[in-house]
Formats: C-alpha cells, structure tokens, sequence
C-alpha cells in the first residue's frame, strides 16, 4: 500500500527479530530521534534562510543567493561558523545555569515537534492529550530564556530575561484557551483524532465565526509566544541591544536563534493540524496517496510561517505595558467569550460540516 | 509591624545601567546613564564626548575656506546646510554680492538635503521603535538624492560644495532633471511612508501622549526646528530670517501643537513635502550667471563680530565669529541645535518606559557629532 510505511515497518520487524524486545525499543527510540534531530535541523536551517529571504523581498534587497543554489547553503555556511566560534561568557556569571539555558530552550522546541501528524501514521508519538501536552511543553522554553537572561550577570540580558517571563506567562492563557476552543468542536486532545475529525471540512470551517476569532487570538498569542515581532520585547533590538541572549556566543547562542525559528515552525503546525486540516488534502484530492499529506502539511505550515514573518517585518514593535494590556484587557476576555460561543455551536449543532 | 517587613521584603529597588556609548538607539557615540526602576525611567543623564574633535578650536587654525570643509563633519546629514552657513557670515562680513544663480542653488541643495537628512529620520524612527522595513524604504529615497548629489558635489555625504563666494562648481547638465524626476517619484513615495507607518495602529499607541513638551520648555530650553514647532512654538529660520533664495519661495512653517512625540514625527512628515515645494518652485528656474564670486585668495574678515543662522534639518544652526582681520577667526563658536535639543531629554522621559525613551530619541533626531562636535 505505502512505499515508506512499509520499510518503516520492516524496520521494526527487523529490529525486533535480531534483538531481545527491550535492546530493540531502544534501538528504534535512538533511530526515531536521529530522525527528528534531522528533520529539526533541516527545518530550522531552511526557515531562518526563507526569513532572510522574505525580509529581503519586504525590504526591497535580495538577500542571501550566493552559497548554494539560490542560497541554500548559506545557513549551513553560518551554522559551520557559529560551531567554530569561541564559546565566550562573563566572567561573574552563574556558570552551571548559564550554560544549562540553551538547552531548556532548545530541548522544549524539539520534543514539542515529536507529537505533530505529518502524515497519516508519521507520527513519532501519538498521544491521547497531545494538545495539552504542546501547551505543557511549549512552556518549558521560558525557564530556559529566564535562566540565561539572570545567569549571565547583565542587566539588558535581565530586563530581557524579566520582560520574556512576563510575556510568555500572559500570552500562555490565550493559546491555551484558543486550542481548547478547538478542542470543544473537535471533541479530543488526541492530535491524529483532531485531523481524522476534519475529513468532513477543517475546523476553521466547521467552527466558522468562533474558529476564525480563535485562529487570530491563536497567531497574536503565538508570535508573542515565540518573541517575535511585533512582541520581541525579549530580545528588543533597539532597547537591550540583545536581550536575553546578550552574553552568549557560538553555538549556546545559535541554540537559542535555531530554538526561535523551530518554535515559529511548531506554532504554525498547531494552527496547521487545529484549524487547518493538518496532512489532509483540500476537498480530498489525494487521499488515495498518504505520503502526500507530508506535502500538504508542509505547505499549509509554511504559509502560516510567512503570515508569521509578514508579521515581523510589518509592524513596529509594542512597548511593554500595552503588550499586557492586549493580552488581559482584550485576548483574554474576547476568548473566553468566544469559547462559550463556540460551546453553544457545538451544543445546538450550528457547524457546517460537509 | 508585620506588613512593613512583606514591603521591605518586596521593595523595588533603582538601578543603573549604560545606555551607551555602544548602542543600537543611540544612534553613534552618546552614553546615556539610566537609573531605573524596573521599566520605568527616573533619570537620564547624558554623558557626551566621546566624538569630540575641537572642531571650533580647529577653526581659530584653519583660513576661512578650510573651515567649510569642518562643517561637514558636523552634522553630516545636512553637510551642505553647514557649509552654507558659514559660506553666508562670511560673505556676509565681506559684503560680497552674491548672483541669484548661485542663491538659488544653493536652497535647492539645500532643501535636498533636509529632505535626504528627514528621509534617514524617517527610516530609523521605524527601526527604533521596531518596524525594521521603514530603514531600506528611506535609504530608497535617500539614494536618489545622493546620486543628484554624487553628479552635481562629487561627493555622497560630506559634499563640501559651498565655498565663500559661491560654488565650489556650477551644477552637472543632469541635475535640473534629475532633480525633477526625483520629486516626481517622491510625492508618490511619502503616502507610501504614511501607510507603512504613520497609520500603523502600534506605531500611534507608541508615540502618542509620549514625550510631551509644552511650549514654554521647549522655549525655555532652546529647543529648534521641528522638536520646538511641535510644541507649537514658530521658529523657523527660513521663515522669519530667510537666507539665500527662500525670501522668494512660498511655504507653511510645520506647526502642531501637541508636543508628543507623534507630533515630532508629523512635523517631519510635514516639512518633507514643504521642501518639495520648495525645490519644485525653484528648480524651474534657475537663473544663468556665474557659479561663483571672486574672493581673494586669502579671506581675512574685517575686525568684529559676525553672526548667521540657518535652518538645519535638526534646528537652528547659529554661526558666531569674532574676527581680529587676521587670516583666521579669533574664536568661532556654533550653536548646534541637537545640544540643545539633547537637553530636553531627561525632561521629557523620566517616567517614561525604555521603549518611550528609544522612541523620544529617534524623534528628538540626534546627530552625535553635531552635538559633541
């Protein structure tokens, strides 16, 4: 039936007839992460040369187009760079949490990338509260950013570091309840079941009015969550020069740049798999060839990516107190409002399904 | 008893940082010494000098045309703006007749260059308070009239094209057209700005209520150019002295009257197409003649004092000269409007956020070396 299914599965079979059960789990456990470690890298490094180049096209340049064809090998070229940096740092700072916070950060974004469908059944961990546990995990990253911004002994990197605690803990409540909006018309926190429900239209279809509302809380709150523009107040170029990160180099620092841009991805994937359908194919035009899905999953989340960097090299950045003030005085109250509406739909069966 | 413990336990505490010399906001080499409190600034003190070259000790050294060519070092975005300030005292001071030919170029480059200086303003606004796009679509712009300039000065930045007596050389064949086709493609390009930025719903949560200046500080601490004409208070050079041909030319003075820092931007936003009226009511009709007066080869200025402002794209910039008739002046002091209006700063944002303060600068438009000079 699927060319790539089945050598996965011979694999399995493979790995369990030549070792004892418990060898064999481990085994394919370390070779599954080797795959997502890949997989990490290649979508980190393409989105930071796609936002090089969306900003170029914003910006009226053209942007990096030398290394490679059309430039693909120019992130490659900056990560080889950052990898062979000297590894500097203050000589005052907490040296055990400052050298810890890079991988909270880094460590959050790609256990979070574990439980996305990208297709049917390419899925590394299917669990039954996937949502919570996007939700849960996502907001591990924080610690990370709080940790490197207090450990490194700089006030800008401790503004920064203050500013993203604060930030972060907001805007967690809006995605939460946006997802869980969701979750009221999807009927399960499972992430396969929430697209398998979308086979009758996407759920920003089916949830109409209430859907859309909680799709635009769900992109604000997510790009604040993920400190990028117009909410990186994190990192506030022209206000902490560098922010939380001020202090690190080489390749802590390149963990915290690959973080951001993986969290971009996953932020766009959460909208891609609860709104959007996922891997599903629009008005199923090739259901008959799974494999495809990872095509359309792709395609729907890169989208989402650019509507993120479109974002950023947009609009102006807000000052701290209004970011809080969007966040409690306006997100919070319209979504819990919203998820009642969209409570209602689902009672009184007002969805349009097809 | 109990309670006053929590509050000490809690008590917020002010600190200070360095905002500067190396920092993106400041745009060069300005120290601002913060004390903060959490977000919220209760001080700011300036530190200055660390651009400081004697300029003015260099001027009581140098014969009078070679101080034109330190006035470009100044403020070097309006290089020419200088250079024609000191060219008018001293041809001021010599009573040399200067033909409208030169006259009129002379406000022609110089309104170009207002409108190149605004142009810069503009996109590093948009960088400072985050939008990073507004920086390449002002440099857009600003390239063209560089290139006027290139053509015309044979220079991109420090153009050293006044020289007392007239023009260093009359203007390139191109420049009348070029010129033309320059303010065609700006008029369409300033809606451009506004909907990128000044409709940008953050932006004016930004700038609004931020900053504010009433009139009588601005008065009170010497504030000039389009930092004092938005707290309402009229003091535009060309104006009320017009200098060169701009006693010829019509144009509003950029008033507002709210004082914030909205209204700082819109002032600019204002006088970009003020200037190119100005440029357009000229450029049609440049009289022929000569490009430049005889002078002798060793200027000395009679014995006395001398005194010319001009309006600079940051305010008004004053010349003072005191001259003993020697080939060099005795002292030579100039009032940069970016000290004065740098003044301002710990005034209008203490209470302020960080993010208020970065935004207060940008629109306070500061020129380092025009105000350690």
């Amino acid at each position: 039936m699927n060319l790539t299914l089945g050598i996965i599965n011979n694999i399995h079979d493979w790995l369990f007839g030549v070792m004892p059960e418990g060898m064999a789990a481990i085994v394919e456990m370390i070779l599954i992460a080797l795959v997502y470690l890949g997989i990490f890298s290649v979508v980190g490094l393409f989105l930071v040369l796609m936002e090089r180049r969306v900003a170029a096209w914003f910006q009226l340049r053209i942007g990096p187009n030398r290394v490679g064809f059309q430039g693909l090998l120019q992130t490659v070229a900056d990560a080889l760079k950052l990898v062979s940096k000297e590894l500097t740092g203050t000589t005052k700072a907490d040296k055990f949490l400052y050298n810890l916070a890079p991988y909270f950060v880094i460590i959050s974004s790609l256990m979070a990338l574990a439980v996305f469908p990208f297709t049917k059944d390419f899925q590394a961990f299917d669990i039954n509260i996937g949502i919570f546990f996007l939700i849960a995990i996502s907001s591990i990253g924080v610690i990370g950013i709080l940790l490197g911004g207090w450990a490194s002994n700089n006030k800008f990197a401790l503004i920064g570091a203050m500013r993203s605690g604060v930030q972060t803990i907001s805007y967690e409540l809006s995605i939460g309840l946006s997802l869980l909006t969701m979750v009221l018309i999807a009927g399960s926190l499972q992430l396969s079941e929430i697209v398998e429900v979308q086979k009758n239209g996407w759920l920003i279809v089916q949830g109409h009015l209430p859907a859309i509302i909680a799709f635009m809380i769900f992109m604000i709150s997510g790009t604040a969550e993920t400190n990028r523009a117009p909410f990186d107040m994190v990192e506030a170029e022209s206000e902490l020069g560098a922010g939380f990160h001020t202090e690190y180099s080489g390749m802590k620092f390149a963990y915290f740049f690959l973080a951001e841009f993986i969290n971009m991805f996953i932020i766009a994937a959460i909208a891609t798999t609860v709104f959007f359908g996922g891997w599903l194919s629009p008005f199923g035009l090739t259901e008959s060839i799974p494999w495809l899905g990872v095509f359309w999953f792709l395609s729907k989340t890169l989208v989402l990516v650019f509507l993120i960097m479109w974002f950023r090299w947009t609009f102006p950045r807000l000052r701290v107190d209004q970011l809080l003030t969007l966040e409690w005085k306006y997100l919070l109250p319209i979504n819990l409002v919203n998820m009642v509406v969209m409570a209602f739909i689902v009672w009184l069966n007002l969805t349009i399904q097809f | 008893m109990e309670v006053t413990s929590v509050n000490n336990n809690f008590k917020s505490e002010e600190y200070c940082i360095n905002m500067g010399p190396q920092h993106p906001a400041t745009h060069g080499v300005l120290n601002l010494l913060l004390t903060i409190d959490g977000e919220i600034i209760k001080k700011v003190e300036p530190d200055l000098g660390y651009i400081h070259r004697s300029i003015e000790k260099m001027c009581e050294r140098d014969s009078y045309q070679q101080i034109v060519h330190l006035t470009d070092r100044m403020d070097y975005l309006s290089s020419n703006i200088n250079n024609e300030a000191v060219c008018l005292t001293i041809e001021n001071a010599l009573q040399l007749e200067i033909p409208e030919r030169i006259k009129v170029i002379r406000t022609i480059i110089g309104e170009l260059t207002r409108i190149s200086s605004h142009c810069l303003w503009w996109g590093v606004m948009g960088m400072d308070v985050g939008a990073l796009t507004t920086f390449f679509y002002g440099f857009r712009d600003r390239e063209m009239i560089n290139d006027i300039m290139e053509e015309t000065c044979g220079a991109r930045l420090t153009m050293n094209y006044n020289v007392p007596g007239g023009l260093m050389l009359d203007i390139h064949p191109n420049f009348v057209k070029r010129v033309k086709a320059f303010v065609a493609h700006f008029k369409t390009k300033i809606p451009e700005y506004d909907s990128l930025l000044t409709e940008n719903i953050i932006f004016q949560k930004r700038t609004k209520g931020v900053g504010v200046l009433s009139k009588e500080d601005a008065i009170s601490f010497g504030a000039s150019g389009p930092v004092a004409r938005a707290s309402g208070y009229s003091c535009d050079v060309r104006k009320y002295h017009p200098y060169s041909a701009l006693d010829r030319v019509t144009f509003k003075e950029s008033l507002m009257t709210e004082g914030d820092t909205f209204a700082r931007y819109q002032v600019r936003i204002m006088e970009l197409w003020e200037s190119l009226s100005i440029v357009e009511q000229l450029v049609d009709n440049i009289p022929e003649g000569e490009s430049r007066v005889k002078t002798n080869a060793v200027i000395k200025l009679p014995k006395g004092e001398y005194y010319q402002k001009v309006e600079t794209a940051r305010g008004e910039l004053g010349v003072y000269i005191i001259s003993t008739g020697t080939k060099s002046p005795y002292r030579l002091k100039f009032r940069s409007p970016g000290f004065s209006n740098l003044s301002l700063l710990n005034h209008i944002s203490v209470g302020g956020k960080i993010g208020d303060l970065v935004a207060i600068m940008a629109t306070l438009d500061l020129v380092i070396p025009d105000i350690d000079r």
